[in-house]
């Protein structure tokens, strides 16, 4: 009889937890089905199903513009900073240089640096970058700077947390795997394009997908270093829906919203969670 | 041809001297095993050959040719490691072919030389297979496979069988002694057991805190150990070691005493021992007689048996150290017998105070 007590406490707990956790997405799920003034009566089921929020934010709204401005940042910035990570994190795992403890604790200092704390100053730079950016190019390319401006700042304080993460991981790959391919002829270059890369790729999917949620996620620098409503991210977009009125507050459309960005990432991250770092060096090493 | 000359070879890891002065000629074709305990260099003596470890200073040639500055792909050497290191992402064939395809090898001499390899390694029914659905015993085959397929002139294997089980390394062991004969290279091979290095090795290679204690085949090792460190190291159970004093020098034979119980006169000399001095007489447990005749004997009383089927150890009691005697299997003696083992003087080792065998 106890082993049936254990199993109804453990998976009592579970469901507190689970309900703790998913019941605020739940809501704002079915928050967004509900028309405007359902939105206001609490209760657990939706009391009809109406996409007029989706519709709203999908074709009359600039939304669509806000989520492709949020995807163009993000690729640019995870791409960028996950390749020169991937070479930081091999010569910070694998060469032996001086100074290359304080130099990963530097790096472990900067990422903990609050962004509050540059936003002025960054701001003053974004103002020099705009001006040295209008001078070079014409007005066509002009609607992009502040998204080039984000993707920089968000390489920047992407950068000491992938660098971190990705060399961790690259620390617990086996010396003699590299060894045995230098053995085998092979390159520093080859190595990591033929063997660490394979090897790595479950680590890479892991740290680009925390690195992926932070930037789609961000919302100060986005607020501060973008004016009009054509380079909005996602985050800043949702904030800033207006209702019909002046006094109202657009529940259903916040809310579908948010469903709209959040299922993307729920959904990658359900696809690659059994990869992400599933078997890194199986079968390598003894066992 | 590849023979391998080290000369005066020295190593330092920060401020730690880990090999010193060490001079070795490897003939061609010889099977070389480097042993010693753990910390004694023989691992970083092997990537040094390799060429994964810088020498600090002297020179290593393979060849005739000083290979100092060459990186491990020039030098036509293969490493086997202990941990297998197998590509994981990679098929056995892939981990096989991938230092021959660096070589830009045609596909058909590819296709051809790792055939022949998984043929003599009897893996051929696993080249599509992943190494993390293999046994540990098909994976260290793989890792040989890999170097056997590029035909180095050298092979390098760092304790490749220390990760399987006593009944696969026995198997293994004898696959590659034949493998030897087949390929006629010249093999090194770092190892921290002995029986490995008894069975496999034309020649021993005794590493003692970075020096190397002697070289030689493994029966002058056993029999004509250079001085005591070696005389321990070879051997299972290691040789008993006898406090002992010098009585008289003849012109052939040192006469000692054995614990105040007996004489006996070794034919073994030292010109620099002289009546008096203090030695240490080794005598390894197979050659004791027990409750027989022999040249020197000394009673004592037996506080653990240990029968192993084949043979039964003795443990006697003696000041320091027990003194352990061989026996037959089915021997009658029991806890708490008194019995009495014989010297024979032919068997029986000098060592001075400094350790150095007489001759």
């Amino acid at each position: 009889m106890n082993k049936v007590y254990d199993k109804i406490f453990k998976y009592s707990l579970q469901m507190i937890v689970i309900i703790f956790c998913v019941f605020p997405f739940y809501y704002s799920v079915m928050t967004s089905l509900e028309g405007s003034s359902a939105v206001f009566e609490p209760n657990f089921f939706p009391t009809e199903i109406n996409p007029k929020n989706y519709n709203y934010l999908l074709f009359e709204h600039n939304f669509p513009q806000t989520i492709l401005n949020s995807l163009f940042v993000a690729t640019v910035t995870v791409s960028i900073s996950i390749t020169i990570s991937y070479f930081a994190a091999w010569s910070l795992s694998r060469v032996n240089f001086k100074g290359r403890s304080m130099f990963l604790f530097v790096i472990l200092a900067i990422s903990m640096f609050p962004q509050i704390a540059v936003l002025t100053g960054m701001y003053q730079l974004f103002l020099n970058f705009k001006d040295f950016y209008f001078n070079i190019f014409d007005l066509r390319v002009k609607g992009v700077t502040s998204l080039l401006w984000l993707c920089f700042t968000y390489t920047m304080f992407n950068i000491p947390f992938t660098v971190w993460v990705l060399t961790t991981f690259m620390k617990g790959v086996p010396k003699e795997i590299e060894e045995a391919a230098i053995v085998d002829g092979a390159s520093s270059f080859l190595i990591l394009r033929k063997i660490f890369l394979p090897i790595m790729t479950p680590a890479i999917f892991t740290t680009a997908i925390m690195a992926m949620i932070a930037v789609w996620n961000e919302f100060l620098f986005a607020l501060t270093f973008t004016a009009t409503n054509s380079d909005r991210t996602i985050t800043v977009g949702i904030a800033l829906i207006n209702g019909t009125i002046e006094y109202e507050v657009p529940w259903g459309s916040i809310m579908a919203a948010s469903v709209i960005v959040t299922v993307p990432l729920v959904i990658i991250t359900l696809l690659l969670q059994g990869r992400i770092m599933s078997g890194l060096t199986a079968g390598s090493i003894k066992g | 041809m590849a023979d391998i000359n080290i000369n005066t070879v020295n190593k330092y890891f920060g401020d730690v001297h880990v090999i010193k002065d060490v001079s070795l000629d490897i003939k061609s074709q010889s099977f070389t095993v480097l042993v010693g305990p753990s910390g004694c260099g023989k691992s970083t003596m092997l990537r040094m050959i390799a060429g994964l470890e810088d020498i600090n200073s002297g020179t290593i040639s393979i060849d005739g040719q000083v290979v100092n500055d060459l990186p491990p792909k020039q030098r036509n050497i293969a490493m086997v490691f202990q941990s297998y290191a197998l590509y994981p992402h990679m098929t056995v064939f892939d981990n096989m072919a991938f230092g021959l395809k660096l070589e830009k090898r045609s596909k058909d001499e590819i296709n051809e030389r790792v055939n022949e390899a998984a043929r003599i390694l009897q893996i051929e029914d696993y080249l599509q297979r992943k190494p993390k659905q293999l046994s540990g015993g098909q994976r260290q085959r793989v890792a040989i496979g890999r170097a056997i397929t590029r035909k180095p002139k050298v092979f390098l294997f760092d304790e490749p069988l220390s990760n399987l089980d006593a009944a696969l390394r026995v198997q293994m062991r004898v696959e590659l002694a034949k493998l030897h004969n087949e390929l006629e290279a010249t093999m090194i091979y770092v190892t921290h057991d002995q029986t490995e290095a008894m069975t496999l090795a034309d020649d021993i290679v005794v590493l003692d805190t970075g020096i190397v204690s002697q070289k030689g085949s493994p029966l002058e090792l056993y029999d004509r150990p250079n001085n005591m460190f070696v005389g321990g190291f070879i051997g299972s159970p290691k040789m008993n070691f006898i406090s002992s004093k010098i009585l008289s020098k003849s012109s052939d034979a040192t006469e000692v005493d054995i614990m105040g119980m007996s004489k006996i006169s070794i034919p073994k000399m030292s010109a620099s021992s002289s009546e008096g001095d203090s030695v240490s007489l080794g005598i390894r447990p197979e050659h004791l007689v027990v409750n027989g005749d022999s040249d020197g004997s000394w009673e004592s009383k037996v506080f653990v048996v240990e029968k192993l089927g084949d043979v039964t150890y003795l443990y006697l009691e003696k000041d320091g150290e027990p003194l352990v005697a061989e026996t037959e299997g089915h021997s009658e003696i029991k806890v708490g017998d008194t019995v009495k083992v014989g010297f024979p003087a032919g068997r029986c080792q000098l060592f001075d105070s400094s350790g150095q065998a007489f001759k």
